[in-house]
């Protein structure tokens, strides 16, 4: 059987991630890619936080294909016959270094592949691997078609649905109300038209999210992203709320596109791809076992996503880099890679970003589970308020007052309304 | 609003616009077993499914993978683990040209 020092099982984010930092300190790296180029299989809803990852890599940034650097966030309420929109812009967005760019996960896997590659490490594309080989309990290498190939070390890096790491017992198959599916639509607008709509200087881009109505009091949210000359717009919802609703994703994303505020910023824009993937939302109760005997788990099959900000892509690289520093002192000591020596993986996680981030948001997935109606009740408020407020109608406005508060009333007791604040409090502090 | 409210969308068009490398004589989902379908009430793999591949025919259900897009939301969503999955073959599939 061929053997190699460390076989990397999935060209994406986290995985190139890893393999770059292997490559650059001289180890033998094979990254396995199921796909006909990286990327081929990988969706992102649509934006990259460099910050966390541009301090390890430098070098690499500077002609990395993004698309617009992130200067405008936008949040819309949506629900009680109104929609309320939240901007959110500092200078510090754009200051230096933007701190995030909306990306296309096809250019940027295929681009970063590419690096790996002038790195030194081998990236093989349209290799799916079977099965991760095991012995004595020990990962020894894996299995694609009737190809063996032993390795030092399995860096799994396989995506969400962890088919390979829950086949050799290593995780848990993921459940339903641990994972909401992401999709969306590429659709196609001018560069200028783009920047028209959304009140952007060139080159600059939009992040928008969509809160309330959009999901039909379903656990989850709408986005929109400006890129170059496309928009991804797209839903993330809970799969558990999704199956017992009984409203298909397609209905729900054809709703939000036809919604009064999202219609006219996507009007004459032709569709180019309808996208979808299952994002890990089980948070830190749901992160399955690192490491063992010669694997260590990296990215989306490591469950590393913090739902509450939004973030994944981030932590994937940082998950695979920090996998690669681990792989390179260890070598260094002249240690084995076996379950004592990967441990300091665990420890890196836990002592960086990643995992005190999930770890601080630790109850969020059980309280959201619990109380979805937060997401639709108090947007929906907040909107019937404010148009009552803003139509003029010769009612006068202490009744005004009293239809708000009876609408507050109808739809959240006292009671409620402290129980909400003081369990949101409890999960989020 | 409810379900009703919503537009009728032909999820096909949709997936019209992808680009796919079919691997005709493999197809990558299974049912396992078509007597448990018939005994599930929600058949969440139907709603679910963001590439409406799985369908009642005649009262069974059935899933053609030709459109699939590979989230492995039916496998996830189906409690008795009757869906047989795995990725296509290396190359074949889903070929995201954004992503």
């Amino acid at each position: 059987m061929e053997t190699v020092e460390c076989i990397v099982v999935g060209g994406g984010l986290a995985g190139l991630s890893a393999a770059y930092g292997l490559a650059a300190a001289g180890m033998e790296v094979m990254v396995l890619e199921r796909g006909d180029y990286s990327g081929a299989k990988n969706v992102t809803g649509g934006r990259l936080y460099v910050k966390p990852i541009r301090g390890f890599y430098p070098e690499l940034w500077d002609e990395a294909p993004f698309e617009r650097p992130v200067a405008r966030e936008l949040v819309t309420m949506m629900g009680g016959g109104a929609h309320t929109t939240v901007e959110i812009a500092s200078d510090r967005f754009l200051e230096g270094e933007p701190q995030s760019y909306t990306v296309v996960r096809a250019k940027l896997d295929q681009w970063l592949a590419e690096k790996v590659t002038e790195k030194g490490a081998m990236v093989v594309p349209n290799m799916k691997v079977d099965e991760l080989l095991r012995k004595d309990g020990r990962v020894v290498g894996i299995k694609a078609g009737d190809d063996e190939i032993g390795a030092g070390v399995v860096v799994v890096a396989e995506g969400v649905l962890r088919l390979l790491s829950s086949a050799a017992g290593l995780a848990a198959e993921p459940q339903a109300r641990h994972h909401a599916l992401g999709y969306k639509e590429i659709i196609e607008l001018p560069a200028g038209v783009i920047q028209d709509r959304w009140n952007l200087n060139e080159g600059e881009g939009a992040a928008q999210l969509f809160m309330g109505a959009v999901t039909r009091g379903m656990l989850g949210g709408g986005f929109l992203y400006t890129n170059k000359d496309s928009i991804a717009i797209g839903i993330g919802c809970m799969l558990s709320d999704l199956s017992q609703h009984g409203i298909t994703p397609y209905q729900l994303l054809e709703g939000m596109k036809r919604h009064p505020m999202v219609k006219p910023l996507i009007a004459g824009a032709e569709m180019k791809e309808y996208a979808a993937h299952l994002i890990p939302e089980g948070g830190y109760k749901a992160v399955p076992k690192l490491y063992g005997d010669g694997w260590m788990m990296v990215g989306d099959s490591a469950g590393l996503v913090n739902g509450v900000h939004r973030e994944g892509s981030n932590l994937a690289m940082t998950s695979g880099r920090l996998a690669a520093q681990t792989l390179i002192e260890l070598k260094d000591r002249g240690a084995k890679f076996d379950a004592r020596g990967l441990a300091a993986y665990k420890a890196r996680l836990d002592d960086s970003y990643v995992m005190k981030d999930m770890k601080k948001y630790a109850e969020v997935p059980d309280f959201m589970h619990g109380n979805a109606h937060v997401l639709d009740a108090y947007p929906s408020l907040l909107n019937t308020a404010a148009r009552e407020m803003l139509i003029v109608d010769g009612v006068d406005k202490r009744t005004k007052q009293g239809r708000i508060l009876a609408d507050v009333r109808e739809k959240r007791s006292l009671l409620g309304l402290i129980g909400d604040a003081y369990r949101f409090w409890r999960a989020f502090r | 609003m409810t379900a009703t409210t919503l537009p009728a969308v032909n999820v096909e068009e949709k997936l019209f616009q992808n680009r796919y490398r079919v691997d005709a004589d493999h197809a990558h989902i299974h049912i396992r077993d078509r007597a448990t379908c018939g005994r599930c009430a929600d058949k969440p793999c139907i709603v679910c499914c963001p590439a409406g591949c799985w369908r009642l025919e005649d009262g069974t259900v059935d899933v053609v993978v030709d459109g699939c897009l590979e989230c492995g939301t039916c496998r996830v969503v189906c409690a008795p683990g009757n869906v047989e999955w795995d990725y296509p073959r290396g190359g074949y599939g889903i070929l995201f040209k954004f992503g």
